[in-house]
């Protein structure tokens, strides 16, 4: 048994490297003018595009790292949604890996059913995430009286129509009566979603012969578009399900709230395990896996998803909307008398992390190709959590770096005992992996990077309105500080 | 809303026309009750001993659930940690029995050591032993356990503790599954006594070696009732622990109000690693008795019992002694119900469902306290 003391200063090597790329796009999306920006942005890319990119024999980042990145992209989605949620908002959930199960699924049998000649599964589970997010937007609306008309004419429900307009009429109904009402609203959704998409989809694979024939519809640019169409439904679902879900249970206090979304997470798997048997989902294949998904995700949706997670998790952190949810977390009363609606913020923080959770499950779906319900057991489950809070609670910053070396580092640890110790390695590394969790945890309990942030992530300098007092008395100048620092 | 006098009730109801609307939720809820209740009802008007057959097996679950419970209800009413290492010191404790009997032959000590010794008289003590010495070496693991990972925690932000916990728990777990550890494998569990098994079919009989059951017969066995017994007598034994001893007193204060507790001369520290420690005493002894009922032991065998332990005492009211054993029996035959007239594979999500249902319902479990203001 020799040390392997090449392999090992390799992985650190890489994880320095793959810390600095993070920083880089940080950085990049920063503080400078829009051309700067996407230069910037298409230099992080670019760089990573070439060391995909295989020249004769030669390849920086092989398969496996390739994987890794892809997974590490995933990760930073999920744990950014988990910050949202738990970090910035203050509801301790442990469901997230539920709702990054469902997305996965979700997008999964859509791209399964096209690629095997199916096109029902776009439409039936488009339909239904459209439908679905009417009712949840329309009854919605109701309550506040607007969208009546709307609603109605789309579901064409004189029951429905009737039950939006006691929540619009009746203020202040009990939550559970409410849940009641969506529930029976989504139930209906999904029914009318599958009788009216499946003949839709008949329709159009007569239109077009078969949809299997490698012709039109199998080729490049329709299958990524099928594949983003995925990948949105999927995360909408996992968004829709969690407003469902979170309207009744975020009531609960937090360590509560924690076990109840610990058990949806149980239920999701549980019922993953049933697809083909009590659900009918046949190609999914129940607990022995679903496989034959085909790997559409490159790296450039990766990035695309990446990029996309970030920035809309900064704008919203830092706008009204993300200051109100953050009140949430410091003080619920005081938010009250400020005027916070803290059951609306509670319920769009989880629903946007769970957003968040189900669009990673779509890319990590189709990266892997392969999806299974081990793979979203409660325990992996803890990951996102363990992320967040290593990198920080309430540090963005935080969460992404933790993702992409939480990953690295794991994987670093593999490769490193596997020529040690062969066989039992994965074991070990996970004797020694919840040592380091011990040490940091009882050396830095405020996660590695505190609340720091970096770039683009930093809090930004407000020009001053130019209502406000302060811009008319003082001169716009440099010791105006924003306000709350 | 519930203490609120008539008065503003009314004029709640009339500024919040909503409220009205309550049935709604109660509607649906009752709808569900109904079709649990109808598809109880039919199954036992089918086959009743196949359904007391399926409800006793669930009071055997449940009775180990509770053990379990009690140790994550104590140790969250006073440190307000969900303790995940729990499941994996009953874990322990299971492995730790399996040591005693299959390598060391401890159960068999009192046929060598006290020879006259009537051979029934010896089996109970030599079981006896065995429990005992799993829930002591349990006990020790705890302590270590809290020392180590919590104790430097107490003031640091609650999820630090809980991750640590997480981080314990992975760390039982797969140092057990290291090859010279207790290696990965299922490994099948020798009991310390003969397994008797009794049926009931007018009156009492026991049931001979290699003699099939009289049709319609209910079946339980001896390891029912020591589970049973067990299970009883610890929920006695803690009763009288907590409210009629002074180290009861004291872990009641501590449970309070730990700094009121500490200027009262109460040593906080030493009531929580205490409250660790009997917790761990009784997963110890679950642990054991559910590799009885169970014979097949594994490094992982302990994550799910202890989270539905978990379940069981948030249902019946974290902090709750009665409400842990209530709750446990409620998951215990909420699990085997499931097994029995749904699907295996449900029983998990079955057992959550109640468990969100229920927190619905009473946001504070069954036997819970209502929520303090936060000061």
């Amino acid at each position: 048994m020799t040390f392997n003391l090449q392999f090992l200063v390799f992985s650190v090597l890489k994880i320095v490297a793959v810390l600095a790329w993070v920083y880089f796009v940080l950085w990049a999306l920063g503080r400078k003018p829009l051309w700067a920006k996407l230069v910037g942005i298409a230099v992080a890319f670019g760089v990573v595009q070439l060391a995909l990119t295989k020249v004769g024999d030669f390849q920086v980042m092989n398969d496996f790292d390739r994987g890794l990145l892809f997974q590490a992209c995933a990760m930073t989605m999920v744990a950014l949604g988990l910050n949202l949620i738990y970090g910035f908002n203050g509801q301790f959930s442990l469901g997230q890996w539920g709702f990054y199960g469902l997305g996965a699924y979700a997008a999964a049998d859509i791209t399964y059913r096209w690629v095997n000649g199916d096109a029902s599964g776009v439409f039936v589970a488009g339909l239904g995430v459209l439908l679905g997010g009417a009712m949840i937007l329309g009854v919605g609306r109701l309550a506040s009286g607007v969208f009546v008309a709307g609603l109605g004419v789309l579901l064409g429900g004189a029951m429905i129509l009737g039950v939006g307009r006691l929540v619009k009429r009746y203020k202040g109904m009990p939550i559970l009566s409410q849940f009641t009402l969506y529930l029976i609203g989504a139930v209906l959704a999904g029914f009318l979603a599958v009788v009216i998409g499946n003949p839709i989809a008949r329709a159009f694979a007569g239109g077009f012969g078969t949809v299997a024939a490698p012709g039109i519809l199998q080729s490049v640019p329709i299958q990524q578009a099928v594949f983003l169409l995925a990948v949105l439904i999927g995360g909408v679902f996992a968004a829709e399900i969690s407003f469902l879900f979170g309207l009744p249970v975020l009531t609960l206090g937090s360590d509560y709230f924690g076990i109840a979304t610990l058990g949806f997470s149980i239920v999701v798997q549980t019922l993953m395990v049933n697809t083909d048997t009590l659900l009918p989902f046949p190609e999914m294949k129940g607990g022995r896996g679903m496989i034959g998904i085909p790997k559409w995700t490159t790296w450039a949706w990766a990035f695309i998803f990446l990029m996309f997670a970030i920035i809309v998790m900064r704008n919203l952190i830092y706008s009204s909307t993300g200051r109100a949810i953050m009140s949430v977390r410091e003080d619920e009363t005081a938010g009250k008398a400020m005027g916070v609606d803290i059951a609306h913020y509670k319920l769009l923080s989880f629903v946007i992390g769970s957003l968040f959770a189900g669009l990673a499950g779509g890319i990590y779906a189709h990266y892997i190709g392969f999806l299974s319900p081990g793979t979203f057991d409660f325990i992996v489950g803890f990951n996102p959590l363990i992320i967040v809070v290593f990198g920080g609670l309430g540090s963005m910053t935080g969460t992404i770096a933790a993702s992409f070396g939480w990953l690295f580092f794991l994987e670093g640890l593999l490769r490193v005992l596997l020529g040690q110790l062969g066989t039992e390695a994965p074991t070990w590394r996970y004797v020694l992996y919840p040592i380091t969790l011990l040490l940091l945890m009882l050396l830095r309990p405020q996660g590695l990077l505190g609340n720091v942030e970096w770039g683009f992530l930093k809090r930004p300098i407000y020009p001053p309105r130019k209502d406000s007092p302060a811009a008319t008395a003082a001169p716009p100048g440099g010791e105006l500080q924003p306000a709350g620092e | 809303m519930a203490q609120a006098s008539i008065s503003q009730k009314s004029s709640l109801a009339a500024r919040r026309p909503g409220a009205r609307f309550a049935w709604i939720g109660q509607g649906f809820l009752l709808l569900l009750a109904l079709g649990v209740v109808y598809i109880l009802v039919t199954s036992f008007l089918k086959d009743p001993m196949l359904f007391a057959q399926v409800v006793l097996s669930g009071l055997q679950l449940g009775f180990v659930y509770a053990l379990i419970a009690l140790g994550y209800t104590m140790v969250y009413g006073i440190v307000r940690l969900i303790n995940f290492a729990h499941g994996d010191v009953f874990m322990v404790g299971a492995f730790v029995s399996y040591y005693a009997v299959a390598r060391f032959q401890l159960h068999l000590w009192p046929q060598l050591v006290l020879k006259g010794l009537s051979p029934g008289a010896a089996v109970v003590i030599g079981s006896v032993t065995v429990m005992l010495l799993s829930m002591l070496v349990c006990m020790a693991l705890a302590v270590v356990i809290e020392r180590v990972a919590y104790k430097p925690l107490r003031d640091a932000p609650r999820i630090a503790a809980l991750i640590t916990a997480i981080g314990v728990s992975f760390f039982l777990e797969y140092y057990g599954a290291l090859n010279f550890v207790f290696s990965p494998r299922f490994i099948p569990y020798q009991r310390p006594f003969e397994v008797v098994t009794f049926y009931v079919n007018n009156g009492i009989h026991q049931l001979q070696p290699g003699q099939a059951p009289p049709s319609g017969s209910l079946l339980f066995s001896n390891i029912f009732l020591i589970i049973m017994v067990a299970s009883i007598g610890m929920q006695v034994v803690l009763q009288y622990l907590v409210r009629r001893t002074k180290i009861g007193k004291a872990m009641r204060a501590s449970s309070v109000d730990k700094a009121t507790a500490r200027l009262m001369g109460i040593n906080v520290d030493g009531i929580i690693s205490f409250t660790f420690a009997l917790g761990a005493a009784f997963a110890g002894l679950g642990g054991v008795l559910y590799a009885i009922a169970y014979p097949s032991i594994n490094t992982l065998m302990g994550v799910l019992p202890g989270l539905k332990a978990f379940v069981a005492a948030v249902l019946g009211g974290i902090g709750s002694i009665p409400g842990a054993f209530v709750g446990a029996l409620i998951m215990g035959q909420a699990e085997a119900l499931t097994m029995g007239y749904i699907s295996t594979p449900m029983r998990d999500a079955v057992a959550f469902t109640i468990l969100i249902l229920v927190l619905l319902v009473r946001p504070r479990g069954i036997f819970g306290e209502p929520e303090q203001e936060k000061a």
